[in-house]
C-alpha cells in the first residue's frame, strides 16, 4: 500500500508543438487538501489529466495510490471532476445519480442524494436550468457519490458566486474531515485555496517550481525588507529565490534551512501568498531574460 | 459551545486564531473545564478551512494542557484560564480605569495610549 495517493516521477506530456508539462516530480501523501497552483497554461490540467489517464504521458511516470493508470477508465479511488463538468444538461438530477449509479461500482446512492439535499438541490429539476452553483454542487456529489480516495477538481471554484464557493468549501472540507480523503484542487487564484489547503503544488512553465506541505515551506523561507546595500547582495549560504529593489530599498526572498543572521535586515517568515509570487516573478524574470 | 472566527486578512495563521480565541474564551470564563470544543468537522462545515488546521490548533491546546481529547467523545476543556484579577468589577481593572481617565484628561489619544501601554509591555513581559 502506497503512503502516496499521487506521485509524478519525471512526468512529462508532450502536445503536438510543445510541451505541457516536463520533468514533473512530486508526491502528494495520503489524508492531505493540496492546492495545485500556478498561471494559466503552466500545465495543471495536463497533469490532472494524465493522473486520471484521459491523456499518456511522453516520458516518466504518474500512479495514483501506486497504480498507474491505464486509460480504461479512472484509477483505483480516484474521482476526477474536471473543469468541463461531466453533466447532461436534458438530464434530471435523479437522473444524473442514477447515471452515476450505473456506471460505477461502489456507488453510494444514500450519501449522493444527502449531499443533494443539503445542497436543496430540487432531485426532478433539469441540468440546464440550474444555476452555476447548484451545477457544481451536482458535479461534486457525482464525484463524491463514488467514495473516492482521491479527489482532484479542476478549477472547482471559477464562475462560483462567494457564497456558492464558501458552501462548496464548506460541503467538502466536512468531508475531508469525515471520511480523511486526499484532494487536489487546482486554481489560478491562490487566495481561493490559502484557507483550505495544507499542502502546495506550484507548476511554473510545466514543471514543479516548490511542492510539500505549507507550514514546512513557509518555516524554509524568509522575507527580508531592508536598506538597499551599496555593493553586492550577499546571503552566504542562503539562496535567493527572488530579490526586488527600489532606489532605496530590496525585498528578498530566502530559502534557507538555516536561522538567518542578518542583523541590516527586517526577517519575517513569509505568507503564502508572499512565497508563491516571488517564485512566479523570479521566473517571470528568467524567460525575460 | 465556542463559535470560532476566522478573519482571513488578519495575516495571523489560520491554526492560530484558533488557538488564541480558544484561550480568550478560557479568559473570559465562556469555555470551562468540562465543556466540549466543538469536532472538526463541526468547525469545517461552519468555517469551510481545512480539518487538519483544527487538529493541529487542538494539538497545540492539549501540549499547553488547557484541553484534552477523550477518545470517542471528542475534546474537552481540562484547565480554565479564568482570574478574579479579570472579572469586570476586580481591582486592577479599576485601577486601569482611572489611570484611562487620567490620560484621556491628559488630552492623549487612543493610540498614544496604546502605544505607552505596549512599550511598557514590552519592558516588563
Amino acid at each position: 500500500m502506497s503512503t502516496h495517493a499521487l506521485e509524478a516521477r519525471a512526468l512529462g506530456k508532450k502536445y503536438r508543438r510543445a510541451w505541457g508539462l516536463r520533468d514533473c516530480t512530486f508526491q502528494l501523501p495520503t489524508g492531505r487538501v493540496s492546492a495545485l497552483v500556478g498561471p494559466n497554461g503552466a500545465g495543471k490540467s495536463t497533469l490532472m489529466a494524465l493522473a486520471a489517464g484521459l491523456l499518456r504521458p511522453t516520458e516518466g511516470e504518474v500512479t495514483v495510490f501506486g497504480n498507474t493508470p491505464d486509460g480504461r477508465g479512472s484509477p483505483d479511488g480516484l474521482a476526477f471532476l474536471g473543469q468541463d463538468k461531466p453533466l447532461y444538461p436534458t438530464f434530471t438530477v435523479a437522473e444524473m445519480l442514477r447515471a452515476g449509479r450505473e456506471l460505477n461500482t461502489g456507488w453510494d446512492q444514500e450519501y449522493a442524494e444527502g449531499l443533494i439535499a443539503e445542497a436543496r438541490v430540487p432531485l426532478n429539476a433539469k441540468i440546464g436550468s440550474l444555476s452555476g452553483g447548484q451545477r457544481t454542487r451536482v458535479a461534486l456529489a457525482l464525484a463524491l457519490g463514488r467514495r473516492p480516495r482521491l479527489l482532484m477538481l479542476d478549477e472547482p471554484l471559477a464562475d462560483l458566486d462567494p457564497l456558492a464557493r464558501e458552501d462548496v468549501m464548506r460541503t467538502l472540507m466536512a468531508e475531508v474531515a469525515e471520511t480523511g480523503m486526499t484532494v487536489l484542487l487546482s486554481s489560478h487564484v491562490l487566495a481561493e485555496l490559502e484557507e483550505v489547503c495544507d499542502h502546495l503544488v506550484l507548476i511554473v512553465d510545466g514543471s514543479v517550481a516548490i511542492s510539500g506541505d505549507v507550514d514546512e515551506l513557509l518555516a524554509g523561507h524568509r522575507l527580508l525588507i531592508g536598506a538597499k546595500p551599496a555593493g553586492g547582495m550577499d546571503f552566504g549560504p542562503h539562496t535567493v529565490v527572488q530579490a526586488r529593489t527600489t532606489p532605496r530599498q530590496a525585498t528578498v526572498l530566502l530559502r534557507t534551512t538555516e536561522p538567518v543572521d542578518l542583523p541590516d535586515w527586517d526577517s519575517d517568515q513569509p505568507n503564502l501568498e508572499e512565497l508563491v509570487l516571488s517564485y512566479l516573478r523570479a521566473n517571470g524574470e528568467r524567460s525575460a531574460a | 459551545m465556542i463559535e470560532f472566527r476566522i478573519d482571513r486578512r488578519s495575516g495571523v495563521s489560520t491554526y492560530l486564531q484558533l488557538v488564541h480565541q480558544v484561550r480568550h474564551a478560557l479568559r473570559l470564563g465562556m469555555l470551562a473545564p468540562g465543556d466540549r470544543l466543538p469536532t472538526a468537522r463541526e468547525v469545517v462545515a461552519a468555517t469551510a478551512i481545512n480539518p487538519n488546521t483544527v487538529l493541529k490548533a487542538y494539538r497545540e491546546l492539549e501540549r499547553e494542557g488547557l484541553v484534552e481529547p477523550r477518545p470517542g467523545l471528542g475534546t474537552f476543556v481540562k484547565r480554565s484560564l479564568a482570574q478574579p484579577e479579570l472579572a469586570s468589577d476586580g481591582p486592577l481593572r479599576a485601577a486601569i480605569d482611572s489611570w484611562v481617565g487620567d490620560a484621556l484628561a491628559a488630552g492623549l489619544e487612543r493610540e498614544d495610549v496604546e502605544a505607552l501601554v505596549t512599550s511598557v509591555l514590552d519592558e516588563r513581559y
